[in-house]
């Protein structure tokens, strides 16, 4: 186990025109699982591949438990990888795959045997020791994968989509039962997904990339709440956090929506006059049939009952927003309805930098 | 009501049914047996002759100058695959045949591979250029190779060895080596070869652990391949070759001035090795070629 310090990694793809990752610099605790999040393209897997070696950076550093490895070659590392395509050796039997990185290490023969009779059993893998790859199942070969990783008492543990080939219940079943073992493993892990969902049930600490650079590192709750800019709103969160353009009246006290006001909260104050950026999340926004205090009106445009909610989309002013209602709520479409909202939820964001505005 | 239609509807007697048009299914029938009808006519085409140098080889010498020819095996007897293999130079062709195409063979894949595993993994400067490169020596005649090397060779002293008709077989089956071998390369995936570096396995011990198991099937077709095109090859082994010929250059210098026994004999010969080529590889070549023939 060790802690990872990466510091202002640079790394631009021969033929590329833009940075892969732009001068990232970041650190990983001891024993800490940290998510890598991001849309395809944002420089997550390049991070990672560069940490396992699997890649070199054109500038920067990169060390683990305070050894430099930049440029060390992938199997003086000291690492483990679960790959996205399972990367399993498909000419070798389970035993002999779950087994590979002790067989290279040259550990004895007990020791391995011992070893991989542990992962094989905390991966429920013992009916398939003595079979080929090609006669398991997707998420079979995907534990088989895990096993090998795990056997290997590395410094880090590195891993790269391991649940998007899987498909979706079997994804949220291994997703639990991954944490519970990376978690009794105490492994420093870093883990990179496109998937929201994944990044905040899995992770100690989210790093959302964006055109290769962190645009926000905090634990998920944080990265949900509070978005430091539009994009983290926009791709954290399902339904994505709402958005609406606003402006706030001169004296600051109110929050004009169209021919429509709000109750500015107080942080607005001393941006009196200007044109702002409301995020709001989707479970934050209360929806009634009959007006109440401090209310917008909006008109329901659709309504999906998803068994534990209801989505709701409904336009005000021109805009529209998402709308998680209890799912006893009944109304007809194109009727009007009334969005509240608690001033603890809402978060500003400059209409032309996207950033978060601060008190 | 989208219920009730699930249900299975009561069979009334009586109620107009919409009449089934079946033409489509006999349409598809007829179509069937045209492919099939197709399929015989090609393999007989291939077979037919096969079968007739196979009979004549297998036959008596009399019985190849009967009229009619008889086209069942009535008359089988070994006297003319004997005194074919008997002949002067058969044997010693055949050995030069067996040394040529290993030679051949291991050369191209000593060479062949490692370039193979270059174009399928590593991007290089000059990489375009170096493929079509490849395809240049195919893209000249042999005897316009062969006979520049012939002079070579005179002056090297390899002229009429074996070594000298395995260099120019080596400098012919290359392309095809390297091209079928970076593509089997290719199907081998990236991440199961950074996998095992990942786990601690060095490049070479990568490669010779993982990726060369994966490729073996592949490359022994490829290695294959080369040797029937060696065994085949007979215009640069009669122009670098006098005394030490390959088979079938010794049987087309000997052609015109020997029994028809003699050549039905020494072509069943040389078509024996493609055969027995196809029969070992036709599993890893349909693979190899994405086909689904079974």
């Amino acid at each position: 186990m060790a802690d990872i310090r990466i510091a202002n990694l640079v790394k631009t793809y021969p033929g590329g025109h833009e940075r892969a990752t732009d001068d990232v610099s970041l650190d990983v605790a001891d024993g800490s699982f940290t998510v890598l999040l991001g849309p395809s393209g944002c420089g997550k897997t390049t991070l990672l591949r560069m940490l396992a070696g699997l890649e070199l950076p054109d500038d920067g550093s990169i060390s683990i438990g305070g050894r430099d490895v930049t440029y060390l070659p992938p199997n003086r590392r000291n690492l483990s990888m679960v790959f996205q395509s399972y990367a399993v050796f498909p000419h070798r039997k389970v035993r002999y795959n779950i087994g590979f990185g002790l067989l290279m290490a040259k550990r004895d023969r007990g020791e391995i045997e011992r070893k991989v009779k542990w992962a094989a059993e905390l991966l429920q893998l013992e009916p398939y020791l003595d079979r080929f790859p090609a006669q398991l199942s997707g998420g079979q070969r995907q534990r088989v994968a895990v096993a090998r990783a795990i056997v290997m008492d590395a410094d880090v543990l590195l891993m790269d989509e391991p649940l998007s080939n899987l498909d979706a219940l079997l994804r949220l079943s291994f997703r639990s039962e991954l944490k519970k073992i990376v978690q009794d493993l105490g492994t420093t892990t870093v883990y990179v997904t496109h998937d929201q969902s994944e990044a905040l049930s899995l992770g100690d600490r989210v790093a959302v990339m964006r055109k290769g650079k962190i645009v926000q590192l905090g634990d998920p709750l944080e990265v949900y709440e509070s978005p430091t800019d539009r994009f983290v709103g926009g791709f954290i969160g399902s339904p994505p956090m709402n958005f609406l353009d606003a402006s706030v009246a001169p004296t600051g006290d109110q929050l004009l929506i169209g021919a429509q006001k709000l109750t500015a909260p107080s942080m607005l104050r001393r941006y009196g006059g200007q044109e702002v950026v409301c995020g709001v999340r989707a479970e934050n926004i209360a929806v009634d049939v009959s007006r109440s205090s401090a209310s917008l009106a909006g008109e329901l445009q659709v309504l999906e009952p998803l068994g534990s909610a209801v989505l709701l989309t409904v336009q005000v002013e021109g805009q529209q927003l998402k709308v998680q209602a209890p799912p006893s709520f009944r109304a007809a479409p194109h009727s009007q309805v009334w969005l509240s909202f608690s001033e603890s939820t809402l978060r500003f964001y400059d209409s032309e930098t996207a950033l978060a505005l601060t008190a | 009501m989208s219920r009730a239609e699930t249900l299975p509807r009561p069979a009334t007697a009586g109620e107009p049914t919409v009449a089934v048009d079946r033409a489509p299914l006999r349409r598809l029938r007829r179509h069937r047996i045209a492919v099939q009808v197709a399929c015989v006519a090609i393999s007989l085409f291939m077979v037919v002759p096969i079968y007739l140098i196979a009979l004549a080889a297998f036959s008596s010498r009399a019985s190849l100058n009967r009229f009619p020819l008889s086209l069942l095996p009535t008359d089988l007897s070994v006297e003319t695959i004997s005194s074919f293999l008997g002949s002067t130079g058969v044997f010693a062709a055949l050995g030069n045949s067996l040394i040529v195409g290993v030679g051949t063979l291991l050369l191209s894949t000593l060479l062949g591979v490692p370039a193979a595993y270059a174009v399928a993994r590593f991007a290089f400067p000059g990489k375009e250029p170096y493929q079509l490169f490849l395809l240049f020596t195919r893209a000249l005649p042999i005897v316009v190779l062969s006979v520049p090397l012939a002079r070579l060779f005179l002056v090297t002293g390899l002229y009429d060895t074996t070594y000298a008709v395995i260099l120019l077989h080596t400098a012919l089956a290359l392309p095809t080596t390297i091209l079928i071998s970076a593509s089997v390369f290719l199907a081998v995936p990236r991440d199961v070869e950074e996998a095992a570096r990942v786990f601690g396995a060095g490049p070479l011990a990568a490669f010779r652990i993982v990726v060369a198991p994966m490729a073996l099937p592949g490359i022994a077709a490829a290695s294959i391949f080369t040797f029937v095109m060696s065994w085949n090859e007979v215009l640069g082994a009669t122009i670098l070759t006098l005394s030490r010929r390959t088979l079938p250059a010794q049987v087309l210098s000997s052609l015109s001035d020997s029994p028809l026994a003699y050549r039905f004999a020494g072509g069943f010969a040389l078509v024996i090795p493609a055969l027995l080529f196809i029969a070992v590889m036709r599993r890893y070549l349909t693979n190899m070629w994405g086909s689904t023939i079974r």
